[in-house]
Parts: structure tokens; C-alpha cells; sequence
């Protein structure tokens, strides 16, 4: 058996990230992206957290802070695409295109 | 005594005019008479008396009297300097002074004497007439300004009087002023004699300035002095300019034209300042100056000549004139010709002696035209009159004297003193005017002929008028035949003044003026004895040639008569003038004047355009203002429109920079340049919020390589795995429902 190094820990967060941005890039559903911006700040964290077991504590500090960060800014986009959908009547990001030339 | 108190005699009159000027109007007719002619009569009475103190006071030396009154201008030898020629100081000096020798006394009587006369004559003359009291105020004030000439011991005094008489002409001429013919006669008067007076100035300061002073008794002895050269050119400047303005005054060739004109004022008007008075200030003044021109022969030779060809031109044109005026006034124009022909060949005193006699038989002929035309009821046109010697007794026998003291009668007045000024004509300088004498003998054949013309007409023949104006034909009151009286009477005594020793006479006329003329003959005959200029001691042996002279003057005198006897004295209603049937364009001429008032209409005064229809040009002084309005409506006008024309221009150009240059580029430039650089880029903006994310993904990236330097099929996938992307949600976008 391989002992679990830190690097297990990054290596996850770096496909948890990836696969974050992609889902942010590709998705067509707003919640989804907002979802997978989600997703790529809960990989930072873990990438924080696999730090902080070299480096001291501060580390899940920040990750605190990023936790509640993250909850703010869901609340803020989810109020943005509430009130987008009452304007536009959809959620596909591609109809998002007011400042289209 | 009375010489002391010489000032008073130009106050009488003075007194008089002021009268009039304040109490006239409320004053009656007599009294006005009583003023003013008391006035003038006062003055004459007082002037003899002075006179005979002056004969007393001077022994015959002829020393002149001066009395300085008051300094006028200047105060004494400290007042106002200026700087003469040579560049010493004078103080500049005019008092109220008055100067009396022989000449002035001369002046003095028969100025005094004739305008008493004729005071008295306009009495009657103008019994009927409107404006008595204006009339009679402006003949004292004319009498105060005369005075004041003729008694003045400097120029600008002299001056003082020479402007008031040109004044009061102006007055008198237009004394009927609501006629308009009257009031431009008056005018044409005061202008013409205005340019005299320019010249008359000049010439006086000119002399101020080379000699220091005004006054006579300073100017004289000084030229007298030796201290000149003949012909000095300031000297002949001066005597020039002085003969301009005794030109101007005297009507001599080319300022004449106002005299004839000037018979539009009454008759008494024409008596006193047209004939005895105010024109002969301009012979005074050359005679008071006769040592400046006695150095300036040119000047000399100027004035005889002018003098000569004035009198033969005036009398061709009285020769066939209609108005019995017109003929006296240029028979007046024609004797002062005389005047100045014997002035200018040096024989002053002899003019002087013409201008004596003149006065009384030219004052008489006009008084006794006056007589005829107020017997005329108004009539002045000889063409109307005839047989009027039995209706007009005195006025006939009158006049007919005077007609032969002008025409050069022996024994009447006229004939001695024309004789004198013909015979120095022909004797003067050894005969270099020899031609004068030509001229004047010429004149004196016309002179009788229009005379004896005038004559004829208006008192024989058949009659000519209306039968209204023959019914009210009368001789006039006493107060007009009076005084035609005593100047026919004077016509005839004057003349024993002068006869001369070729006469047999004492000739006491020459004799009494010879101390203010004959200084000068020392100087002259040292110098050139050729240039005797001055009434030099006569020789008292006598030319044959003068009793020949003589003959032929009096010849001329009976074939003058004859011929207007011939032809007028059996006048009918439609007799011919005798010069129209010899030659018509000549008498045309004759009676047009020479064309000269429509010459000056051409060239002075601009009245009548040069040249017909439109593109024709006005000379003179109306030329001028028309040239000046052109000039002020053309070019300067043009220049101002050219200036609004050029502020427009730019204007315009201001707007056209201002909202093409500055507004087109300058303010909308940034923008459309911004727009069109924006073009390109705009097509980038597709409005997916995914595309950005990508492109945010991928400066991140690039950072970090950019950080690290990661190798290189990193980099490939990376990109790879951006384009497959870019495709992904192009394809969504565009492509896909």
C-alpha cells in the first residue's frame, strides 16, 4: 500500500479544479455553472487544508474564510440569476447576451 | 481845435448808423433824415474845418498830421513780437490812429462832401420806399467804415474800414432782399471782393514782415530811405498782392464782375459806393502805398497795364447795354481803368485827380439816372425812354453836364484830368507805354460814344414807353434836383483844380499832393533816371506834343458824340443799334458780356458743367464738392464696404473652419476614429459570459507558465484543450438551436 502524501490531496484538488472549469466553460445551465464555480472553490480549499498539515494552521484558516466566501457569493449569484430570469424568462447562458454588439 | 479831434469825424456817422440800429424802426421818417443826414452833414462841416487847420498846421509842406487814439492791438513797443525778414524783433503793433496829408484830405472832402449829397438826395429817392431807416443806417455805417479807410494811418486799420465797406456794399446791394437777383448780386459782390481782401492781407503782413510795421509814417520813410533796391522781389510781392485787393475793391480786370451786378441796389446805393467812394479805396490804397510800388516797376508796369485793358474792355461792353445802370456802372469799371493806367505809369497824382472828378460827375450821372428812372416809374430799360428833355428839365440839363465832363469836354472836369492821364501815358519813361496811350485814346472814343448813346436815348428821340408810364412822367422833388445841381456845378469847377501849365494853369491840384508823392525822386534818380515813378517835380516847360495829345483827345470826344447823335438822337420805337447791323456776332458778344460771368460759371465757381450729357465734368468750387462727394461715395465709402465685405469673408471662412476643421475633426474625429478602431474589435464581443470566463482562464495560465515555464506539451495540451473549447461554445452558440 502507497502512504497518502500530500500529494494525493493536490492531485484531487487539481482534478476537482479542472473538472470545475470545464464545468464552468462548458455548461450550458446557469445553476450548473454556479454550481461548478462551487466546485472549483471547494478544490482550493482542499488544496489549502493538504498545505496545512506542513505549514501550520493557517491554512484551514483560510479555508474558513473561503468557505464563507463561497456561501456569499452563491447567495449574490443566485440573486443575479433570479432577477436575470425574471428580465429573460431563461436560464441558458447562452441567451445571456445583452452587451453583444 | 479840430484836428485834435480828427477821430470824431468817422463817429458822426458811426453815431447815426447806431441810431438806426437801436431806435430805428420806432423812429418817423423825418427824424431818421434828420439823424442821419444831419449826421453826415455834421461830418462834412467838421471835416472842412479840419481841413483848413490842417493848412494851417502844415503850411503846404504837406507834412502829414497823425493822431494815435488808443494802441488797439499790441500794447506799445513791448506788445506781441514777431520776426521780420532779416530776423530782428518788431513788436507787433496797430493803434486807432489817424493819419492826415494831403491825400487823405482830398479823400476826405469829396467823400464827406458827395456822400452828404447824397444823403440828402435819398431823402427824396427813397420817400416811397420800405426800410427807410435800415437804408439810411447802412449808408452811415458805410460812411463810419469809409471814413475810417481813408483816415487810418496803418494797414490793418485801413483794413478795418476796407472790410466795412465791403460789408455795407453787401447790405446795400441786397437791400431788396426778398429779389433774388438782388440777394445773389450781393453775394457775388462780397466774394469776389473777399478774394481782393486775401490779397490785400498778404500783402500788407508781407510788408509787416520785411519792414517791421504797419504804419505808414514807419513804412514810408523807410522805403524812402535808399535803403531798397529797385525791384526787390519782397517789395514786388507786396505791391502785387496789394494791387490784388485794390483789384478785388476797384473792379479791375478779372474781379470786375460784381459792379454791374451791383446796380441791382437803389440808385443812391450805386451813386455813393459804386461810383465816387468805395472804388476808389482800392486807388487810395495804391496811392497811400506808392512807395512800395514806386520800387517794384513790374509791379508798376502790372498795374498800367491792368488798369488800361479794363477800361477798353469795360467800355466795349457799355456800348450797347440797355440798361441805363448797366452802362453807367461799366463806364465806372472803364474810369477806374483810367485810374490805375495813371498809377501805374507813375502819375500818381493825376489819378488821384481823376478819381476827384469822377466822383462828381460819375455820382452825378448815376443821381440823375436815379432822377430819370424815378420819373420812369421804375423803368430802367433805355429802350423804353426818349424825349424825356422838356418833361425832365433839370435832370436833363444835369446829366447832360455830366455826359461832357466824362466824354472829356474842354472846360468840364473830365477833360482835364483824362487829358493828364493820357498825356503821362505817353510821355512816361520816354514812351514805353506809348501802346496805353492807344488803349486809352480807344476808350476815350467809346467812352463818348456810349455817354452821348445814353444821352440821346433816355432825352431825345421820340418816346419810347408805355402811355401809363408817360402820363406819370414828373421832374423829381428838390431834394433829388438839388443836389444834381450842385454836383453838375462841381463837374465843371472841379476840373480848375489841375489845369495844367501847358493851360496855362497853376495846376494846385498836383501841386498839393506833390509832397506825398515826389519823396521818392532822390532815391530813383541817383539809380535810373529813365525810372521816374513818382509825381516828380514837374518840368514846367510843356511838350509840344501834349497840346497834339490834347487835340486828338478831344477830337475822339466829338466823333464819339457825333456818331451817338447820329444814330440815337432821332430814336423811334424800334431804332437799331448800329453795332448790330455792322457786325451781329460782335454785338453779341458786346452784349453778352464777353461770356465772362459764364466763363467763371465754368471754371470758378462750377456752376455749369463742361461738356454735355452725362459723362461731363464740374470745374470750380461746386467741381469740388462734386469731386469730394465722389471721392466720398466711391472711395472712402468703398473702402468701408470693402471692409464689412472683408469681415463677412472671414466670417464665413470662421464658420467654415469652425464646424468643418474644429467640429469635424477635432471634436467628432476622436470619436469616429475611436468608432472605426472599435469596429474590429467589437466582433469579439459575442456576449458569452463563458467565452470570457475561457479567455480569463487562459491569461491565468499563461501567467503561470509565464512564472514557472512549464514544458512545452503542457503548454500543446493546454492549448489544444482552449481551442477545443473556444469551438465547443462558438458551435453552441452560433450553430446549435
Amino acid at each position: 500500500m502507497v502512504p497518502i502524501t500530500t500529494l494525493h490531496y493536490l492531485v484531487v484538488a487539481a482534478a476537482l479544479f479542472v473538472l470545475g472549469t470545464i464545468g464552468v466553460l462548458t455548461r450550458r445551465n446557469v445553476v450548473i455553472v454556479l454550481m461548478s464555480i462551487e466546485l472549483i472553490l471547494n478544490a482550493v480549499n482542499l488544496n489549502l487544508v493538504a498545505f496545512s498539515r506542513m505549514w501550520g494552521l493557517g491554512g484551514q484558516v483560510f479555508a474558513i474564510f473561503i468557505i464563507v466566501d463561497a456561501a456569499a457569493e452563491a447567495a449574490v449569484g443566485l440573486g443575479i440569476l433570479i432577477a436575470f430570469f425574471r428580465n429573460k424568462e431563461t436560464i441558458n447562458v447562452d441567451e445571456i447576451d445583452l452587451l453583444k454588439w | 481845435m479840430f484836428l485834435n479831434h480828427i477821430y470824431l469825424i468817422p463817429l458822426f456817422p458811426a453815431f447815426g448808423a447806431a441810431m438806426m440800429f437801436f431806435f430805428g424802426r420806432r423812429l418817423s421818417k423825418q427824424a431818421v433824415s434828420a439823424v442821419c443826414v444831419g449826421a453826415v452833414v455834421v461830418a462834412f462841416i467838421f471835416a472842412c474845418f479840419t481841413v483848413v487847420d490842417y493848412n494851417q498846421y502844415a503850411h503846404g509842406t504837406g507834412k502829414p498830421f497823425e493822431k494815435v487814439v488808443y494802441t488797439w492791438l499790441g500794447s506799445g513797443d513791448s506788445g506781441l513780437t514777431f520776426q521780420k525778414k532779416d530776423g530782428t524783433p518788431a513788436a507787433f503793433n496797430v493803434d486807432a490812429g489817424f493819419l492826415l496829408d494831403p491825400l487823405s484830405v482830398i479823400w476826405l472832402l469829396f467823400v464827406t462832401g458827395v456822400g452828404m449829397l447824397i444823403h440828402v438826395y435819398s431823402v427824396g429817392y427813397m420817400a416811397h420806399e420800405g426800410g427807410y431807416y435800415r437804408f439810411f443806417g447802412y449808408l452811415n455805417l458805410f460812411m463810419f467804415a469809409m471814413l475810417t479807410l481813408i483816415l487810418a494811418n496803418n494797414y490793418i486799420l485801413l483794413f478795418v474800414g476796407w472790410e466795412g465797406v465791403g460789408l455795407c456794399s453787401y447790405l446795400l446791394i441786397g437791400f431788396y432782399f426778398h429779389r433774388k437777383s438782388a440777394s445773389d448780386a450781393a453775394n457775388k459782390a462780397f466774394i469776389v471782393n473777399r478774394i481782393g481782401d486775401a490779397g490785400f492781407t498778404l500783402g500788407a503782413f508781407a510788408l509787416a514782415w520785411y519792414l517791421g510795421s504797419f504804419r505808414f509814417t514807419d513804412i514810408n520813410p523807410l522805403l524812402r530811405s535808399g535803403h531798397f533796391a529797385i525791384g526787390d522781389p519782397i517789395l514786388t510781392a507786396a505791391a502785387l498782392l496789394l494791387f490784388v485787393g485794390a483789384c478785388g475793391k476797384s473792379a479791375q480786370l478779372p474781379l470786375y464782375v460784381w459792379l454791374p451786378d451791383a446796380m441791382e441796389g437803389p440808385t443812391p446805393v450805386s451813386a455813393l459806393i459804386h461810383a465816387a467812394t468805395m472804388v476808389t479805396a482800392g486807388v487810395y490804397m495804391v496811392a497811400r502805398s506808392n512807395a512800395v510800388f514806386v520800387l517794384a516797376p513790374t509791379a508798376m508796369k502790372t498795374v498800367a497795364i491792368v488798369g488800361a485793358l479794363t477800361a477798353i474792355f469795360a467800355a466795349s461792353i457799355g456800348l450797347v447795354q440797355n440798361d441805363i445802370k448797366r452802362v453807367l456802372a461799366y463806364s465806372t469799371v472803364s474810369q477806374l481803368g483810367y485810374m490805375f493806367l495813371a498809377l501805374g505809369v507813375g502819375a500818381f497824382a493825376a489819378g488821384v485827380f481823376h478819381v476827384f472828378t469822377h466822383a462828381f460827375f460819375k455820382a452825378l450821372l448815376f443821381l440823375g439816372s436815379g432822377s430819370v428812372i424815378h420819373a420812369m416809374s421804375g423803368e430802367q430799360d433805355m429802350k423804353f425812354m426818349g424825349d424825356l428833355r422838356q418833361r425832365t428839365p433839370t435832370t436833363f440839363w444835369t446829366m447832360l453836364v455830366g455826359m461832357l465832363a466824362i466824354a472829356g469836354i474842354p472846360g468840364l472836369a473830365g477833360f482835364f484830368s483824362k487829358d493828364e492821364i493820357l498825356w503821362q501815358a505817353w510821355s512816361s519813361e520816354g514812351g514805353a507805354y506809348r501802346i496805353l496811350w492807344y488803349i486809352g485814346f480807344a476808350t476815350a472814343l467809346m467812352t463818348a460814344f456810349y455817354m452821348g448813346r445814353l444821352i440821346f436815348l433816355t432825352f431825345f428821340g421820340k418816346p419810347r414807353m408805355s402811355h401809363e408810364v408817360e402820363h406819370h412822367i414828373h421832374e423829381s422833388p428838390a431834394s433829388m434836383t438839388g443836389p444834381l445841381v450842385i454836383l453838375a456845378i462841381a463837374s465843371v469847377a472841379a476840373g480848375w483844380l489841375g489845369i495844367p501849365h501847358s493851360l496855362g494853369g497853376k495846376n494846385t491840384f498836383g501841386k498839393f499832393l506833390e509832397p506825398v508823392f515826389s519823396r521818392e525822386a532822390p532815391v530813383l534818380a541817383a539809380e535810373e533816371p529813365k525810372q521816374l515813378a513818382a509825381g516828380e517835380k514837374e518840368e514846367e516847360k510843356t511838350d509840344p506834343m501834349e497840346y497834339g495829345l490834347m487835340g486828338l483827345s478831344v477830337l475822339a470826344a466829338i466823333i464819339g458824340l457825333g456818331a451817338a447823335y447820329r444814330y440815337y438822337s432821332r430814336a423811334g420805337k424800334d431804332y437799331k443799334e448800329p453795332i448790330c447791323e455792322a457786325a451781329p456776332p460782335l454785338y453779341k458778344a458786346l452784349f453778352n458780356k464777353w461770356y465772362v460771368d459764364e466763363a467763371y460759371d465754368y471754371a470758378f465757381t462750377g456752376r455749369r458743367k463742361l461738356g454735355p450729357g452725362e459723362g461731363n465734368v464740374r470745374l470750380g468750387v461746386l467741381g469740388l464738392g462734386e469731386a469730394s462727394s465722389w471721392f466720398d461715395s466711391r472711395v472712402i465709402d468703398g473702402v468701408v464696404n470693402d471692409a464689412g465685405w472683408v469681415t463677412r469673408a472671414v466670417a464665413t471662412l470662421s464658420t467654415w473652419w469652425d464646424k468643418w476643421i474644429i467640429d469635424g475633426i477635432g471634436v467628432n474625429g476622436p470619436p469616429t476614429l475611436a468608432c472605426f478602431a472599435a469596429y474590429g474589435t467589437r466582433l469579439f464581443e459575442w456576449g458569452l459570459v463563458q467565452w470570457y470566463a475561457l479567455v480569463m482562464a487562459a491569461g491565468l495560465v499563461g501567467l503561470l507558465c509565464f512564472e514557472f515555464g512549464l514544458m512545452l506539451w503542457l503548454w500543446i495540451a493546454i492549448g489544444a484543450l482552449a481551442l477545443a473549447a473556444l469551438i465547443y461554445l462558438l458551435l453552441r452558440r452560433f450553430v446549435f438551436a
